[in-house]
């Protein structure tokens, strides 16, 4: 299975500085506190998945790791370099990070293959023959290479969620970022789509991944990080956290989405 | 790995039995007329009386334009017209003005040369609506066309006499005030509209200011600003062309309303394309051009083809600082005591012209629009 990504590095090197670094985030969006304090390392490698009941700001969290969002107290560094107004710094951060939205927001104006390599030709400066070869590559490994001259919407969710993680690997990044990636699809194209995400866990790639999916988290996940309104409430692999949940309200959120499924 | 499983031979449902054509109650040309004409007695009564109408009013109509028409009258003579006044309509007038209307007080044996230049718009126009041309070559095309007007217009080399600018008159005014027009003001438009949403207070306080300081006045006084006021300011011996000034009056003009029109797109589109856009690291002016507008422009065709049409038309109002265009050439033509009175016939003559550019721009969109939305269909 994991013979489709090549392998970086079998497991998180925990030595190396980390990828991620947040110390004492603080968020508001108007008054409303949505990051409290949240202080996290993730090493180079390492799988974090990142749970918590709706509004919990377990999305805003990974969306200030690239700035969509901007946090208003606290450090976050990524890749060594730190978070700020300096738009050299966020482009170089940018260039590292990739990420996946739950409603894939893929270029619905270009082909498949366009989406893949508009941003290493404009932004890697890839000359554009060898950024067709690179996308053609990531749309094999995503297993829909056949699709590469169709429009967006002339694919089925899963694919189109496909296509996006093709999209953003084609940059080459560090690490990747995952906002509920499934929470769009429908139940039949879940699987494949995590399919993929367990692919691309096995070649090493740093990722942190926001869903709801606990079968993945066991599958994958180094660290699996638990919020609730804010703040980070539990953290440990997903063994501790699912089998011996230390805090009410995990053991709330995990009666929860278990009586779900 | 699950993806792309096509389905087992099993779970195919069994081809359906021949779909049976639906009964002829319920498509055809009857079915329609029964849905739409006659759906019911007053439904009925209403198609009848509006048919008789519009029938009546058809044949008057071809009456006068067609069978009872003067098409031409020798020398000025317009006593026939005079006498069939009301019962044909008197063409005789198009006939012997339309040079005038076409050209206005341009030199008589020079129109060749206005009438090239018009010939050179439409040829602009058709080169610019084929897709293929879509091109950087095409800037180039437009500086060449624009050139070749110009030279065309002023003359004063190649063996054709100067003519001055305050001589030309009619199509080509029109063409020259629109295309020049909107070719600034579109691209006016798209900077302001990104203006207004900028992050930066400056920019976006300027442009809301632009926006709003010209949608709040009406466009004849901009132009009478343009033609009156602003030559007040400038130094003493300095003068800028008047056509110049109205153009301009005309692009700030356009810019705004259009602006308006672009933001509307921009506003439209999805926030998550933004976003994608710049997780991708993408430069925002990289993102702008291949993601936003390209998207942005295509949601506001309709609107924005709607603007261009309004202003094709507004030209017409430099008549008020004296500028000939084509509806003020059609006016003067009718001034002259003998074709005095045959104004219906002039300006249903300067309105088709001016429909035809209009029907043109506005199918054209409808093509455009299909084309390129075709990624929105499965």
């Amino acid at each position: 299975m994991s013979a489709a990504f090549e392998t970086v590095a079998s497991a998180a090197r925990l030595d190396a500085p980390p990828a991620i670094s947040m110390d004492r985030v603080n968020k508001w969006f108007g008054t409303l506190h949505v990051l409290r304090d949240v202080t996290l390392d993730v090493a180079l490698g390492e799988r974090v998945v990142v749970c918590g009941p709706s509004g919990s700001g377990k999305s805003t969290l990974i969306r200030c790791i690239n700035r969509l969002e901007t946090h208003q107290e606290g450090h976050i560094l990524v890749d060594g370099i730190e978070l700020s107004d300096d738009v050299r710094a966020l482009d170089a951060i940018r260039r590292e990070v990739g990420m996946v939205f739950q409603s894939f927001n893929l270029f619905p104006h270009l082909t498949v293959l366009e989406n893949c390599t508009l941003a290493p030709i404009w932004v890697r400066r890839m000359p554009k023959r060898e950024a067709e070869d690179l996308a053609m590559e990531y749309l094999n490994k995503v297993k829909i290479p056949e699709q590469a001259k169709k429009y967006p919407g002339q694919l089925s969710g899963g694919q189109q969620q496909r296509v996006a993680i093709a999209r953003a690997l084609c940059m080459k990044p560090k690490i990747m970022l995952f906002d509920e990636p499934t929470s769009a699809l429908d139940p039949e194209m879940i699987k494949e789509v995590l399919d993929t995400m367990v692919e691309l866990a096995d070649t090493g790639m740093t990722m942190i991944c926001v869903t709801h999916e606990m079968g993945f988290a066991r599958q994958v996940a180094d660290r699996v990080v638990f919020m609730d309104r804010g703040e980070i409430v539990e953290l440990g692999t997903p063994e501790q956290m699912f089998n011996n949940p230390q805090t009410e309200r995990l053991q709330l959120f995990l009666s929860q989405i278990l009586r779900g499924h | 790995m699950a993806s792309d499983t096509t389905l087992t031979p099993a779970t195919i449902p069994a081809p359906p039995a021949e779909a049976r054509r639906a009964p002829i109650s319920v498509v055809g040309p009857v079915a329609w007329m029964r849905a739409n004409l006659f759906a019911g007695w007053l439904s009925t009564a209403v198609t009848l009386a509006l048919g008789y109408l519009m029938i009546r009013w058809a044949i008057g109509f071809i009456d006068w334009a067609f069978i009872n028409a003067i098409w031409s009258v020798p020398n000025n003579q317009t006593q026939a017209c005079r006498d069939a006044r009301g019962v044909g309509a008197c063409w005789a007038v198009v006939t012997e003005k339309h040079r005038f209307i076409l050209f206005g007080t341009y030199p008589y044996e020079q129109h060749w040369r206005p009438a090239l230049a018009c010939v050179v718009f439409v040829g602009l126009y058709v080169v610019s609506a084929m897709r293929r041309f879509w091109r950087p070559v095409l800037a180039l095309i437009w500086i060449a066309a624009l050139t070749t007007i110009g030279v065309l217009m002023w003359g004063g080399i190649l063996g054709m006499p100067y003519v001055a600018q305050d001589r030309w008159g009619g199509l080509p005014i029109t063409l020259i005030l629109s295309t020049f027009g909107l070719a600034f003001a579109f691209p006016l438009a798209i900077l302001v509209a990104l203006g207004r949403r900028s992050r930066m207070p400056a920019i976006k306080a300027i442009c809301v200011l632009y926006v709003e300081l010209i949608r709040g006045v009406p466009l004849i006084s901009l132009l009478f600003m343009a033609s009156v006021m602003f030559p007040l300011f400038l130094p003493e011996g300095m003068n800028i062309d008047k056509l110049l000034r109205a153009q301009i009056a005309i692009i700030l003009f356009a810019g705004a309303y259009l602006a308006e029109v672009v933001r509307a797109g921009l506003q439209a589109l999805p926030k998550g394309q933004y976003e994608a856009a710049d997780a991708l690291g993408l430069s925002y002016w990289n993102k702008t051009a291949f993601i936003i507008l390209p998207q942005a422009l295509r949601m506001v065709i309709p609107p924005l083809v709607n603007t261009f049409i309004g202003f094709f038309k507004d030209t017409s109002l430099v008549l008020i600082i004296g500028i000939f265009d084509l509806l003020t050439a059609g006016k003067t033509a009718i001034v002259e005591p003998a074709w005095q009175g045959f104004g219906v016939e002039v300006y249903i003559t300067i309105g088709l012209i001016y429909f035809v550019f209009c029907f043109a721009m506005s199918k054209y969109s409808q093509g455009l629009e299909a084309e390129l939305n075709q990624h929105r269909r499965r």
